[in-house]
Protein backbone atom coordinates (compact mmCIF):
# COMPACT_ATOMS: atom_id res chain seq x y z
CA UNK A 1 0.00 0.00 0.00
CA UNK A 2 3.50 2.37 -0.01
CA UNK A 3 2.13 3.48 -3.26
CA UNK A 4 -1.16 4.11 -2.38
CA UNK A 5 -0.13 5.87 0.96
CA UNK A 6 2.62 8.26 -1.20
CA UNK A 7 0.33 9.06 -3.59
CA UNK A 8 -2.70 10.21 -0.86
CA UNK A 9 0.02 12.00 0.96
CA UNK A 10 1.26 14.15 -2.03
CA UNK A 11 -1.98 14.87 -2.81
CA UNK A 12 -2.57 16.07 0.76
CA UNK A 13 0.04 18.64 0.50
CA UNK A 14 -0.91 19.85 -2.64
CA UNK A 15 -4.54 20.26 -1.64
CA UNK A 16 -3.37 22.20 1.82
CA UNK A 17 -0.63 24.13 -0.34
CA UNK A 18 -3.70 25.70 -2.50
CA UNK A 19 -5.68 26.11 0.47
CA UNK A 20 -2.55 28.30 1.76
CA UNK A 21 -2.26 30.28 -1.72
CA UNK A 22 -6.02 31.03 -1.29
CA UNK A 23 -5.89 32.84 2.49
CA UNK A 24 -2.69 34.36 1.45
CA UNK A 25 -4.99 35.88 -1.71
CA UNK A 26 -8.34 37.05 1.23
CA UNK A 27 -5.16 38.11 2.93
CA UNK A 28 -3.82 40.71 0.49
CA UNK A 29 -7.13 40.96 -0.76
CA UNK A 30 -7.75 42.47 2.74
CA UNK A 31 -4.34 44.68 3.26
CA UNK A 32 -5.20 46.14 -0.65
CA UNK A 33 -8.16 47.13 0.98
CA UNK A 34 -6.09 49.85 3.87
CA UNK A 35 -4.50 52.61 2.83
CA UNK A 36 -2.11 54.19 1.60
CA UNK A 37 -1.81 52.00 -1.20
CA UNK A 38 1.81 52.98 -2.55
CA UNK A 39 1.93 53.45 -5.53
CA UNK A 40 5.28 53.86 -6.28
CA UNK A 41 5.63 50.51 -5.62
CA UNK A 42 2.08 49.52 -8.01
CA UNK A 43 3.89 51.39 -10.91
CA UNK A 44 7.43 49.46 -10.20
CA UNK A 45 5.63 46.51 -10.52
CA UNK A 46 3.52 47.07 -13.28
CA UNK A 47 6.43 48.27 -15.45
CA UNK A 48 7.94 44.78 -14.18
CA UNK A 49 5.35 42.22 -14.99
CA UNK A 50 3.68 44.23 -17.90
CA UNK A 51 5.76 46.73 -19.78
CA UNK A 52 8.94 44.48 -19.63
CA UNK A 53 6.32 41.46 -20.92
CA UNK A 54 5.57 43.51 -24.01
CA UNK A 55 8.08 42.35 -26.58
CA UNK A 56 7.68 38.34 -25.45
CA UNK A 57 4.11 38.89 -25.13
CA UNK A 58 3.96 40.43 -28.77
CA UNK A 59 6.64 38.22 -30.78
CA UNK A 60 4.21 35.14 -29.43
CA UNK A 61 0.47 36.55 -29.91
CA UNK A 62 1.68 37.77 -33.87
CA UNK A 63 3.27 33.80 -34.55
CA UNK A 64 0.21 32.76 -33.28
CA UNK A 65 -2.09 34.29 -35.17
CA UNK A 66 0.12 33.75 -38.53
CA UNK A 67 0.19 29.81 -37.98
CA UNK A 68 -3.65 29.59 -36.62
CA UNK A 69 -4.39 31.61 -39.72
CA UNK A 70 -1.95 28.98 -42.07
CA UNK A 71 -3.21 26.04 -40.15
CA UNK A 72 -7.26 27.10 -40.51
CA UNK A 73 -6.89 27.91 -43.93
CA UNK A 74 -5.16 24.62 -44.91
CA UNK A 75 -8.18 22.62 -43.48
CA UNK A 76 -10.97 24.93 -44.27
CA UNK A 77 -9.76 24.91 -48.39
CA UNK A 78 -10.61 21.36 -47.96
CA UNK A 79 -14.58 22.67 -48.39
CA UNK A 80 -14.02 25.53 -50.06
CA UNK A 81 -14.61 27.69 -46.37
CA UNK A 82 -11.37 29.77 -46.32
CA UNK A 83 -13.36 33.12 -45.94
CA UNK A 84 -13.75 31.59 -42.27
CA UNK A 85 -10.04 31.76 -41.66
CA UNK A 86 -10.48 35.26 -39.74
CA UNK A 87 -13.63 34.15 -37.43
CA UNK A 88 -11.43 31.14 -36.35
CA UNK A 89 -8.21 33.64 -35.76
CA UNK A 90 -10.49 36.04 -33.56
CA UNK A 91 -12.42 33.42 -31.68
CA UNK A 92 -9.56 31.46 -31.10
CA UNK A 93 -7.41 34.19 -30.19
CA UNK A 94 -9.76 36.61 -28.08
CA UNK A 95 -11.71 33.95 -25.74
CA UNK A 96 -8.47 30.97 -25.65
CA UNK A 97 -5.19 31.72 -26.97
CA UNK A 98 -4.64 35.52 -26.04
CA UNK A 99 -5.14 34.91 -22.57
CA UNK A 100 -3.71 31.96 -22.03
CA UNK A 101 -0.35 32.23 -23.84
CA UNK A 102 0.34 35.38 -21.86
CA UNK A 103 -0.67 34.36 -18.75
CA UNK A 104 1.59 31.54 -19.32
CA UNK A 105 4.77 33.46 -20.44
CA UNK A 106 3.85 35.85 -17.99
CA UNK A 107 4.16 33.28 -15.51
CA UNK A 108 7.71 32.10 -17.04
CA UNK A 109 9.06 36.06 -17.21
CA UNK A 110 7.16 37.96 -14.03
CA UNK A 111 6.47 35.26 -12.00
CA UNK A 112 9.88 33.56 -11.76
CA UNK A 113 11.44 36.97 -11.08
CA UNK A 114 8.90 37.86 -8.23
CA UNK A 115 9.54 34.34 -6.45
CA UNK A 116 13.11 34.42 -6.70
CA UNK A 117 13.40 38.24 -5.81
CA UNK A 118 11.06 37.38 -2.72
CA UNK A 119 12.97 34.33 -2.22
CA UNK A 120 15.91 35.82 -1.93
CA UNK A 121 14.47 38.80 0.53
CA UNK A 122 13.12 35.68 2.87
CA UNK A 123 16.64 33.51 2.82
CA UNK A 124 18.46 37.12 3.60
CA UNK A 125 16.25 38.16 6.26
CA UNK A 126 14.81 41.13 4.36
CA UNK A 127 11.19 40.14 4.89
CA UNK A 128 12.12 39.55 8.63
CA UNK A 129 13.35 43.22 8.76
CA UNK A 130 10.15 44.25 7.30
CA UNK A 131 7.98 43.13 10.15
CA UNK A 132 10.51 44.37 12.48
CA UNK A 133 10.33 48.17 10.96
CA UNK A 134 6.69 47.83 11.59
CA UNK A 135 5.54 47.03 7.99
CA UNK A 136 3.30 44.71 6.99
CA UNK A 137 5.44 42.35 4.41
CA UNK A 138 2.14 41.16 2.30
CA UNK A 139 1.18 44.82 1.90
CA UNK A 140 4.23 46.57 1.29
CA UNK A 141 5.40 43.32 -1.39
CA UNK A 142 2.83 41.44 -2.12
CA UNK A 143 -0.48 43.91 -2.49
CA UNK A 144 1.91 45.46 -5.45
CA UNK A 145 2.34 42.68 -7.08
CA UNK A 146 -1.07 40.98 -7.06
CA UNK A 147 -2.58 44.76 -7.84
CA UNK A 148 -0.41 44.51 -10.95
CA UNK A 149 -0.48 41.55 -12.02
CA UNK A 150 -4.90 42.06 -11.69
CA UNK A 151 -4.32 45.20 -14.20
CA UNK A 152 -1.24 44.17 -17.00
CA UNK A 153 -3.05 40.71 -17.59
CA UNK A 154 -5.47 41.65 -18.79
CA UNK A 155 -3.70 45.05 -21.10
CA UNK A 156 -1.17 42.69 -22.27
CA UNK A 157 -4.04 40.29 -23.33
CA UNK A 158 -5.53 43.03 -25.28
CA UNK A 159 -2.13 44.00 -26.95
CA UNK A 160 -1.82 40.57 -27.72
CA UNK A 161 -5.17 39.69 -29.34
CA UNK A 162 -4.83 42.69 -31.20
CA UNK A 163 -1.67 41.72 -32.60
CA UNK A 164 -2.56 38.06 -33.37
CA UNK A 165 -5.80 38.98 -35.47
CA UNK A 166 -3.53 41.55 -37.51
CA UNK A 167 -0.63 38.10 -37.74
CA UNK A 168 -3.20 36.63 -39.15
CA UNK A 169 -4.69 38.73 -41.27
CA UNK A 170 -1.31 39.62 -43.05
CA UNK A 171 -0.99 35.20 -43.26
CA UNK A 172 -4.47 34.80 -44.93
CA UNK A 173 -4.64 38.58 -47.38
CA UNK A 174 -1.20 38.82 -48.21
CA UNK A 175 0.41 35.43 -48.10
CA UNK A 176 -2.75 33.31 -48.79
CA UNK A 177 -4.56 35.67 -51.03
CA UNK A 178 -7.83 35.62 -49.24
CA UNK A 179 -9.74 38.36 -50.13
CA UNK A 180 -9.41 41.31 -47.49
CA UNK A 181 -13.05 43.01 -47.42
CA UNK A 182 -14.41 39.49 -46.55
CA UNK A 183 -11.98 38.09 -44.34
CA UNK A 184 -12.35 41.53 -42.21
CA UNK A 185 -16.23 40.83 -42.27
CA UNK A 186 -15.70 37.44 -41.06
CA UNK A 187 -13.62 38.51 -38.13
CA UNK A 188 -16.10 41.44 -37.23
CA UNK A 189 -19.25 39.75 -37.87
CA UNK A 190 -18.65 36.61 -36.14
CA UNK A 191 -16.58 38.21 -32.78
CA UNK A 192 -19.20 39.20 -30.55
CA UNK A 193 -18.07 41.86 -27.26
CA UNK A 194 -19.04 38.58 -25.05
CA UNK A 195 -15.58 36.65 -26.12
CA UNK A 196 -13.15 39.81 -25.81
CA UNK A 197 -14.32 40.13 -22.33
CA UNK A 198 -14.51 36.73 -21.68
CA UNK A 199 -10.87 36.68 -22.62
CA UNK A 200 -10.22 39.72 -20.85
CA UNK A 201 -11.65 37.73 -17.49
CA UNK A 202 -9.52 35.29 -17.73
CA UNK A 203 -6.38 37.17 -18.37
CA UNK A 204 -7.48 39.17 -14.45
CA UNK A 205 -7.84 35.30 -12.83
CA UNK A 206 -4.52 34.55 -14.61
CA UNK A 207 -2.90 37.75 -13.15
CA UNK A 208 -4.47 36.87 -9.56
CA UNK A 209 -3.12 33.50 -10.18
CA UNK A 210 0.50 34.29 -11.06
CA UNK A 211 0.89 37.36 -8.84
CA UNK A 212 -0.20 35.07 -5.40
CA UNK A 213 1.77 31.94 -6.61
CA UNK A 214 4.89 33.23 -7.24
CA UNK A 215 4.48 35.34 -3.83
CA UNK A 216 3.58 32.76 -1.96
CA UNK A 217 6.31 30.71 -3.33
CA UNK A 218 9.00 33.21 -2.59
CA UNK A 219 7.48 34.15 0.70
CA UNK A 220 8.21 30.38 1.83
CA UNK A 221 11.74 30.09 0.61
CA UNK A 222 13.66 27.68 3.08
CA UNK A 223 17.46 26.77 2.38
CA UNK A 224 19.76 29.60 0.78
CA UNK A 225 20.26 29.71 -2.81
CA UNK A 226 19.17 25.88 -3.59
CA UNK A 227 15.61 27.13 -2.12
CA UNK A 228 15.49 30.13 -4.18
CA UNK A 229 16.01 27.90 -7.09
CA UNK A 230 13.57 25.45 -5.80
CA UNK A 231 11.11 28.03 -5.14
CA UNK A 232 10.89 29.75 -8.16
CA UNK A 233 10.87 26.87 -10.18
CA UNK A 234 7.93 25.78 -8.63
CA UNK A 235 6.81 28.99 -9.00
CA UNK A 236 6.48 28.72 -12.97
CA UNK A 237 5.15 25.44 -12.49
CA UNK A 238 2.36 25.67 -10.26
CA UNK A 239 0.84 28.93 -11.71
CA UNK A 240 1.04 27.01 -15.41
CA UNK A 241 -0.75 24.15 -14.21
CA UNK A 242 -3.12 26.51 -12.30
CA UNK A 243 -3.62 28.25 -15.39
CA UNK A 244 -4.27 25.31 -17.68
CA UNK A 245 -6.67 24.00 -15.53
CA UNK A 246 -8.72 26.69 -14.50
CA UNK A 247 -8.87 27.94 -17.75
CA UNK A 248 -11.14 25.20 -18.46
CA UNK A 249 -13.69 25.70 -15.66
CA UNK A 250 -13.66 29.31 -17.04
CA UNK A 251 -14.15 28.40 -19.79
CA UNK A 252 -17.06 26.58 -18.93
CA UNK A 253 -18.50 29.02 -17.07
CA UNK A 254 -17.95 32.05 -18.88
CA UNK A 255 -19.11 30.83 -22.00
CA UNK B 1 15.04 49.70 38.16
CA UNK B 2 11.34 49.65 37.82
CA UNK B 3 9.79 46.89 35.81
CA UNK B 4 12.30 44.89 33.67
CA UNK B 5 12.23 46.17 29.32
CA UNK B 6 11.93 42.24 28.42
CA UNK B 7 10.88 39.13 29.61
CA UNK B 8 10.83 35.45 28.66
CA UNK B 9 9.06 33.33 30.92
CA UNK B 10 9.32 29.65 30.50
CA UNK B 11 9.19 29.83 26.90
CA UNK B 12 8.89 26.45 24.65
CA UNK B 13 9.56 26.43 21.13
CA UNK B 14 9.25 23.17 18.48
CA UNK B 15 9.96 23.30 14.82
CA UNK B 16 8.59 19.87 13.58
CA UNK B 17 10.15 17.12 16.20
CA UNK B 18 12.86 19.55 16.82
CA UNK B 19 12.69 21.07 20.48
CA UNK B 20 15.02 24.48 20.48
CA UNK B 21 13.52 26.18 23.37
CA UNK B 22 12.70 24.43 26.65
CA UNK B 23 11.64 26.79 29.14
CA UNK B 24 14.11 29.87 28.27
CA UNK B 25 13.25 31.99 31.10
CA UNK B 26 15.13 35.78 31.58
CA UNK B 27 14.55 38.94 32.81
CA UNK B 28 16.25 42.17 30.82
CA UNK B 29 16.23 45.18 32.52
CA UNK B 30 15.89 48.85 31.34
CA UNK B 31 19.07 49.99 29.57
CA UNK B 32 21.33 47.32 29.97
CA UNK B 33 22.85 45.74 27.47
CA UNK B 34 22.40 41.90 27.45
CA UNK B 35 24.51 39.41 25.53
CA UNK B 36 23.07 35.61 24.90
CA UNK B 37 25.88 33.11 23.94
CA UNK B 38 25.49 29.92 23.01
CA UNK B 39 26.92 27.50 20.68
CA UNK B 40 25.48 27.75 16.60
CA UNK B 41 21.85 26.18 16.11
CA UNK B 42 21.08 26.05 19.71
CA UNK B 43 18.09 28.92 19.52
CA UNK B 44 19.53 31.85 19.85
CA UNK B 45 18.34 33.91 17.44
CA UNK B 46 15.01 31.81 17.72
CA UNK B 47 15.23 34.01 21.34
CA UNK B 48 15.56 37.46 19.61
CA UNK B 49 12.86 36.50 17.26
CA UNK B 50 10.54 35.90 19.99
CA UNK B 51 11.35 38.88 21.76
CA UNK B 52 10.40 41.09 18.55
CA UNK B 53 7.37 39.02 17.83
CA UNK B 54 8.28 37.57 14.59
CA UNK B 55 7.77 33.95 16.47
CA UNK B 56 5.14 33.14 19.19
CA UNK B 57 5.99 30.74 21.52
CA UNK B 58 4.46 27.00 21.81
CA UNK B 59 4.29 27.54 25.47
CA UNK B 60 5.57 30.61 27.99
CA UNK B 61 5.51 34.43 27.66
CA UNK B 62 7.18 37.14 26.40
CA UNK B 63 6.61 40.14 27.78
CA UNK B 64 7.99 43.68 26.32
CA UNK B 65 7.49 46.57 28.60
CA UNK B 66 4.64 45.05 30.58
CA UNK B 67 2.75 43.75 27.53
CA UNK B 68 2.60 39.84 26.72
CA UNK B 69 2.79 39.80 23.01
CA UNK B 70 0.71 36.85 22.70
CA UNK B 71 -1.92 39.07 23.59
CA UNK B 72 -1.70 42.04 20.96
CA UNK B 73 -3.26 42.05 17.90
CA UNK B 74 -1.10 43.13 14.42
CA UNK B 75 -1.67 46.72 14.46
CA UNK B 76 -0.46 47.22 18.38
CA UNK B 77 2.54 45.25 17.67
CA UNK B 78 3.61 47.01 15.14
CA UNK B 79 3.23 49.86 17.33
CA UNK B 80 5.30 48.03 20.35
CA UNK B 81 7.57 47.60 16.94
CA UNK B 82 8.28 50.90 16.92
CA UNK B 83 10.35 51.10 20.01
CA UNK B 84 12.95 48.21 18.46
CA UNK B 85 15.65 48.98 16.45
CA UNK B 86 17.13 45.05 14.80
CA UNK B 87 20.57 44.67 13.31
CA UNK B 88 20.31 41.20 11.34
CA UNK B 89 23.08 39.51 10.90
CA UNK B 90 23.68 39.63 7.65
CA UNK B 91 22.54 43.05 8.02
CA UNK B 92 19.43 42.48 5.78
CA UNK B 93 19.74 45.55 3.74
CA UNK B 94 16.83 45.90 0.88
CA UNK B 95 18.49 45.31 -1.99
CA UNK B 96 16.29 47.12 -4.09
CA UNK B 97 16.81 50.45 -2.59
CA UNK B 98 19.50 52.72 -2.26
CA UNK B 99 21.65 53.09 1.02
CA UNK B 100 19.51 56.36 2.41
CA UNK B 101 16.19 54.61 0.93
CA UNK B 102 17.22 51.67 3.78
CA UNK B 103 18.14 53.74 6.30
CA UNK B 104 15.21 55.96 5.67
CA UNK B 105 12.91 53.20 5.38
CA UNK B 106 10.92 53.48 8.22
CA UNK B 107 10.83 56.99 8.49
CA UNK B 108 9.41 56.83 4.62
CA UNK B 109 6.55 54.51 6.02
CA UNK B 110 5.61 55.84 8.78
CA UNK B 111 6.07 59.75 8.95
CA UNK B 112 4.78 62.46 6.00
CA UNK B 113 8.22 64.01 5.50
CA UNK B 114 9.59 65.03 2.30
CA UNK B 115 12.18 62.65 0.60
CA UNK B 116 14.36 65.49 0.66
CA UNK B 117 14.08 65.63 4.47
CA UNK B 118 14.49 61.85 4.74
CA UNK B 119 17.78 61.77 3.33
CA UNK B 120 18.45 64.45 4.64
CA UNK B 121 17.99 62.55 8.47
CA UNK B 122 19.43 59.09 6.38
CA UNK B 123 22.78 60.92 5.78
CA UNK B 124 22.90 62.56 9.71
CA UNK B 125 22.28 58.52 10.78
CA UNK B 126 24.99 57.66 8.51
CA UNK B 127 27.34 59.94 10.10
CA UNK B 128 26.79 58.89 13.47
CA UNK B 129 28.07 55.32 12.44
CA UNK B 130 30.96 56.44 11.18
CA UNK B 131 30.00 56.53 7.17
CA UNK B 132 30.07 59.49 4.81
CA UNK B 133 29.07 59.91 1.39
CA UNK B 134 27.58 56.40 0.97
CA UNK B 135 24.33 57.53 0.71
CA UNK B 136 23.38 57.22 -2.89
CA UNK B 137 25.08 53.81 -3.11
CA UNK B 138 23.12 50.36 -3.30
CA UNK B 139 24.04 47.66 -1.02
CA UNK B 140 25.41 45.66 -3.42
CA UNK B 141 28.23 47.64 -3.79
CA UNK B 142 29.17 48.16 0.12
CA UNK B 143 31.41 45.71 2.26
CA UNK B 144 30.63 43.47 4.51
CA UNK B 145 31.32 46.02 7.40
CA UNK B 146 29.60 48.92 6.29
CA UNK B 147 26.46 46.63 5.08
CA UNK B 148 26.34 46.26 9.12
CA UNK B 149 26.97 50.16 9.91
CA UNK B 150 24.31 50.78 7.29
CA UNK B 151 22.32 48.21 9.53
CA UNK B 152 22.61 49.75 12.44
CA UNK B 153 21.96 53.14 11.01
CA UNK B 154 18.44 51.67 9.61
CA UNK B 155 17.96 50.37 13.43
CA UNK B 156 18.88 53.52 15.03
CA UNK B 157 16.59 55.56 12.50
CA UNK B 158 13.19 55.79 14.47
CA UNK B 159 15.44 56.55 17.57
CA UNK B 160 14.33 52.99 19.49
CA UNK B 161 14.42 52.19 22.89
CA UNK B 162 15.38 48.55 22.16
CA UNK B 163 18.12 47.35 19.70
CA UNK B 164 18.56 43.63 19.38
CA UNK B 165 21.64 42.41 17.71
CA UNK B 166 22.16 39.46 15.73
CA UNK B 167 25.45 38.10 15.78
CA UNK B 168 26.53 41.85 15.28
CA UNK B 169 30.41 40.75 14.52
CA UNK B 170 30.01 37.32 12.46
CA UNK B 171 32.03 37.49 9.16
CA UNK B 172 34.21 40.44 10.02
CA UNK B 173 37.46 41.20 10.29
CA UNK B 174 38.72 41.40 14.13
CA UNK B 175 39.59 44.90 13.38
CA UNK B 176 36.17 45.77 11.87
CA UNK B 177 34.41 43.53 14.31
CA UNK B 178 35.72 45.76 17.36
CA UNK B 179 34.90 48.62 15.50
CA UNK B 180 31.14 47.42 15.14
CA UNK B 181 31.25 46.98 19.05
CA UNK B 182 32.41 50.32 20.15
CA UNK B 183 29.69 51.47 18.06
CA UNK B 184 27.65 49.23 20.16
CA UNK B 185 29.14 50.51 23.53
CA UNK B 186 28.63 53.95 22.03
CA UNK B 187 24.96 53.42 21.32
CA UNK B 188 24.43 52.36 24.63
CA UNK B 189 26.25 55.00 26.69
CA UNK B 190 24.80 57.97 24.05
CA UNK B 191 21.05 56.44 23.50
CA UNK B 192 20.84 54.77 26.80
CA UNK B 193 19.22 52.11 24.65
CA UNK B 194 18.99 48.89 26.40
CA UNK B 195 20.34 45.72 23.98
CA UNK B 196 20.18 42.34 23.22
CA UNK B 197 22.61 40.93 21.25
CA UNK B 198 23.35 37.11 20.76
CA UNK B 199 26.73 36.10 19.59
CA UNK B 200 29.19 33.28 19.86
CA UNK B 201 32.06 35.31 19.72
CA UNK B 202 33.55 36.22 23.44
CA UNK B 203 35.56 38.94 22.68
CA UNK B 204 32.46 40.73 21.38
CA UNK B 205 30.52 39.94 24.12
CA UNK B 206 32.82 40.59 26.79
CA UNK B 207 33.35 44.09 25.66
CA UNK B 208 29.57 45.00 24.98
CA UNK B 209 27.66 43.22 27.49
CA UNK B 210 26.27 44.33 31.41
CA UNK B 211 24.91 40.85 31.70
CA UNK B 212 26.09 37.96 29.74
CA UNK B 213 23.14 34.74 29.55
CA UNK B 214 24.05 31.17 28.30
CA UNK B 215 22.11 29.70 26.37
CA UNK B 216 21.94 25.63 25.89
CA UNK B 217 19.95 22.79 25.60
CA UNK B 218 16.56 25.16 24.91
CA UNK B 219 16.84 26.33 28.49
CA UNK B 220 18.91 29.65 30.15
CA UNK B 221 21.96 28.34 31.98
CA UNK B 222 23.86 31.11 34.28
CA UNK B 223 23.19 34.59 33.51
CA UNK B 224 25.33 36.77 35.08
CA UNK B 225 28.65 39.83 34.47
CA UNK B 226 31.62 39.13 32.19
CA UNK B 227 33.66 38.65 34.67
CA UNK B 228 31.40 35.78 37.31
CA UNK B 229 30.46 34.11 33.58
CA UNK B 230 34.20 34.46 32.38
CA UNK B 231 34.89 32.60 35.90
CA UNK B 232 31.99 30.41 36.20
CA UNK B 233 32.13 27.26 38.06
CA UNK B 234 29.84 25.61 35.44
CA UNK B 235 31.72 23.53 33.21
CA UNK B 236 29.70 23.72 30.60
CA UNK B 237 29.70 28.03 30.61
CA UNK B 238 33.43 27.37 31.36
CA UNK B 239 33.98 25.38 28.37
CA UNK B 240 32.40 27.19 26.32
CA UNK B 241 33.77 30.76 27.32
CA UNK B 242 37.02 29.10 27.13
CA UNK B 243 36.64 27.69 23.74
CA UNK B 244 37.01 24.11 24.14
CA UNK B 245 36.69 20.88 22.00
CA UNK B 246 36.70 18.68 25.46
CA UNK B 247 33.93 19.19 27.74
CA UNK B 248 30.08 18.32 28.63
CA UNK B 249 29.46 20.25 25.20
CA UNK B 250 29.46 17.71 22.25
CA UNK B 251 30.84 18.75 19.41
CA UNK B 252 29.21 15.98 17.48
Amino acid sequence: MNWLERIGSKTTKFIEEIGRICLLFLQALKWSLRPPLGFRNILKQMEEIGVRSVPVVLITAVSTGMVLALQSHTGFKRFNAESLVGTVVALSLTRELGPVLTGLIVAGRAGAAMAAELGTMRVTEQIDALSTMATNPIKYLIVPRLLAGMLMLPILTIFSDAIGIAGGYFVAVKVLDVNPVVYMRRTTDFLEFDDIFGGLLKALVFGIIIATVSCYKGFNTEGGAEGVGKATTGAVVLSSMLILISDYFLTAMLF
Amino acid sequence: MGEPMIQLIDVYKSFGDNPVLRGATLTIERGETMVIIGGSGTGKSVILKHIIGLMKPDRGKVVVSGKDLATLKERALDELRKKFGMLFQGAALFDSLSVWENVGFSLRQQTHLSDREIKQLAVEKLAGVGLRGVEDRMPADLSGGMKKRVGLARALAMEPEILLYDEPTTGLDPIMADAINELIVEMKRRLKVTGVAITHDMTSAYKIADRIAMLYQGKILQVGTPDAIKNSGNPIVHQFVTGSSVGPIKTV
